[in-house]
């Protein structure tokens, strides 16, 4: 049986009509091709600019990236696995990540990531229901002097403690 | 651009600013930027439109300037002033103020042991430029040294040059850049790569960071003098995605000195080219190991291979590839203008030059430092530090992230140099500098350090797979009551076996937070075991057998 994807509502991917990626993504993609010696390289560059467009990378865009580069869509999910970086569920408009590096955890990051747990009633890894909050831990976010520190999509929040959540968790 | 432009247009740049009465500089790099910083830049614009200055007072966005825990910081030039914590309110007061005595209450004081005991090399122009700006880095002598190698230096001389100064690698290895370089300069073949690692990932550690904010154009010249050096065209910046700020700095630092042909094709009117790409992780620490990291950029996996062959030899797509790190790139113009041997009589005779640190955790001042090696742990924690606050008293310092190990007490006045670090049993590491006090369990942080090389390991070789993880299982039943001394003895039997047994340098180092913990709190260990108690307070011993549990 030839391989088969499907995504999580279970349909099956290639059936799909239109393309997961954009005709701008493509384009960006493409644009790529001359800087490498192969097209394997531009893989990563490819998985985060397809990321940027939908927000997380579905199997139907794997598969199309995998067309682009002349891989096979096993060498790209091997890539795509790998990195944590590359989300292959939809996240939260909001993703939150705690940092849970050394100097955090001296200085108060259990608390208030259990306080954060508690407060959108979901675990590491989860989205709320709503899908406005995803939550994750994460190494070093190299604000050590500033610690704890939570980032909210681009933006750093220093020195945070449990009565600012109320700020920093308000949805959009 | 040739020699004599980049010349006139550092003159050119100097008379400009001399036109002008005076010159602020904000802090935009990431601590103050989080602080609110552009804001307050945004007040100093409009303060100085509204009072009509434009012709006479700057103002500049600029790179960090060291003390992050008082941010936003501004200095104002050619006063000499830095004001801490600085709210865009101030900015009409401080403004009205140029020319008198400065405003008091924000004044921060510069003659304090924070400042004196520094040397900047590395950061000599952080938080005196604006990041942004390449006029502004040539103004301070920026592509000068490039421009030395090109027109009057042989590739040799320049490979000699970096020998003499016996600089060596910042990442954590300590390697001898000289060799290195020496040694990509000799191997065959006409195509070689230069690849700048910045995929800063130690817990605790963010020099690399804050340089590439603060002045990104000083790593584009020391890789574009390391490519001239080795005989490589082609360069790769590969740096966290993480660090969105830092990426923006650099993209924009590469399109302006291209633009202005100090890199690119024919760079300086010689025959010299060299094109550097910037790529991005996605969130895997074991890519700061250098085959792991070639991998990545390949478009696979961020496995490391076994070594030899080195990168050196065998690198990016099979190719001679020169990989050093963010800070030694950085040394490397001031090395080619001053001279190897001005850099040599810095610091001590085995560890040549300035370190920068990373200063976190239990400490009065945190923030980003560089001082001269050999300086002692003494000095960097309660002089340039401030000591440990609320009056608690020290109990170690971590260096070298989840590599290194925790310095207890009795080794406070032995100098900071990669040799007396490794004998106490830790390591120089990329700079971080976690201080703890008596408030931190040192089997915690050993756990702490083990799960995260659990979770970062690339899987690949079974020492680190199963090792770290069966470690941390054993460090996790020591912190909840549960261990017994046969459990001990596993660890370090386990301990030895990862060290000695791992495909690369995450697996062979990661035992070490375990083995210093050891080797200085043994008694700590006993305690959580025998006692069932954390001396600390820190473990709460969830899973203690009842008669003894307290």
């Amino acid at each position: 049986m030839a391989w088969k994807a499907t995504d999580i509502r279970g349909v099956d991917v290639e059936a799909q009509e239109t393309p997961a990626l954009s005709e701008q993504t493509v384009s960006e993609i493409r644009a790529l091709f001359d800087r490498y010696p192969t097209r394997q390289a531009v893989l990563l560059p490819a998985l985060h600019l397809a990321q940027a467009q939908i927000g997380y990378l579905p199997p139907k865009a794997l598969l199309e990236i995998a067309g682009l580069l002349e891989l096979a869509p096993a060498q790209v999910l091997d890539v795509v696995t790998f990195y944590e970086m590359y989300w292959r569920q939809p996240k939260g408009r909001k993703l939150i990540q705690v940092c849970r590096s050394m100097s955090c955890e001296l200085c108060g990051q259990v608390g208030l990531l259990d306080a954060i747990k508690a407060k959108l009633g979901i675990e590491e890894g989860q989205t709320t229901p709503d899908g406005q909050f995803t939550l994750i831990a994460v190494e070093c976010l190299a604000a050590c002097d500033k610690a704890p520190v939570v980032l909210v999509n681009e933006t750093l929040h220093e020195k945070v403690a449990v009565k600012d959540l109320d700020e920093i968790l308000k949805p959009e | 651009m040739t020699p004599e432009e980049l010349h006139e247009l550092a003159q050119a740049h100097l008379e400009a600013d001399k036109k002008l009465s005076h010159c602020l500089f904000v802090c935009g790099a990431a601590a103050c930027l989080a602080a609110r910083s552009d804001a307050v830049i945004e007040a100093f614009q409009a303060a100085v439109k509204a009072r009509g200055l434009e012709e006479s007072v700057a103002v500049k966005n600029a790179g960090c300037m060291g003390l992050c825990a008082l941010g936003p910081l501004v200095r104002v030039e050619p006063a000499g002033v830095l004001y801490q914590q600085v709210t865009p309110e101030d900015a009409g007061a401080i403004l009205d103020g140029l020319g008198g005595p400065p405003v008091e209450r924000l004044v921060c004081p510069t003659d304090v042991p924070f400042y004196q005991r520094q040397f900047n090399i590395v950061l000599e122009n952080s938080g005196h430029i604006d990041s942004e700006s390449l006029d502004d880095y040539v103004a301070r002598g920026g592509y000068a040294a490039l421009a030395k190698a090109l027109t009057a230096m042989t590739p040799g001389q320049v490979v000699d040059e970096v020998t003499t100064s016996g600089l060596r690698g910042r990442g954590g290895g300590g390697y001898r850049t000289g060799l290195k370089w020496s040694t990509v300069a000799k191997a065959p073949g006409q195509k070689k790569y230069v690849i700048c690692n910045a995929d800063e990932g130690d817990p605790g550690a963010f020099m690399d960071r804050s340089v590439l904010e603060s002045d990104p154009h000083r790593v584009l010249e020391g890789m574009a003098i390391a490519a001239y050096a080795v005989g490589a065209n082609e360069g790769y910046i590969y740096v966290r995605a993480e660090y969105p700020l830092a990426i923006k700095r650099l993209a924009d630092a590469i399109r302006k000195a291209q633009r202005a042909g100090v890199l690119g094709n024919a760079i300086m009117g010689t025959t010299f080219s060299f094109q550097v790409d910037l790529r991005l992780g996605a969130g895997a620490f074991v890519c700061g190991e250098e085959t792991a990291l070639i991998s990545s950029i390949e478009g696979k996996r961020g496995t490391p291979r076994p070594r030899p062959p080195y990168p050196a030899e065998f690198g990016l797509w099979g190719r001679p590839t020169l990989i050093n790190n963010v800070e030694t790139f950085a040394n490397v113009p001031a090395i080619v203008r001053n001279g190897g041997h001005w850099f040599a009589s810095i610091g001590t005779e085995k560890s040549a030059g300035t370190k920068v640190f990373a200063l976190a955790g239990r400490v009065v001042n945190t923030g980003l430092i560089e001082v001269p090696m050999g300086i002692t742990l003494r000095e960097i924690i309660y002089d340039i530090g401030g000591g440990i606050p609320e009056g608690r008293k020290f109990k170690a310092v971590q260096t070298g992230g989840p590599s290194g190990g925790c310095i207890p007490q009795q080794y406070l006045d032995m100098p900071v140099d990669y040799e007396s670090l490794a004998q106490v049993g830790s390591i120089m590491g990329s700079g971080g500098m976690i201080v703890m006090d008596e408030t931190s369990c040192m089997v915690d942080v050993a756990r702490f350090f083990m799960d995260f090389c659990r979770t970062e390991s690339c899987g690949r070789c079974v020492p680190c797979r199963v090792g770290t993880t069966h470690m941390h299982t054993l460090l996790t039943r020591i912190t909840d009551g549960s261990a017994t001394l046969d459990d001990l003895a596993l660890l370090e039997e386990l301990c030895e076996m990862v060290k000695q047994t791992s495909l690369c340098g995450l697996g062979q180092t990661a035992p070490n937070p375990v083995i210093s913990t050891l080797r200085y709190f043994r008694d700590e260990y006993l305690a959580h075991i025998v006692e069932k108690r954390c001396p600390a307070g820190v473990c709460r011993m969830t899973r203690a057998p009842k008669e003894v549990a307290v």
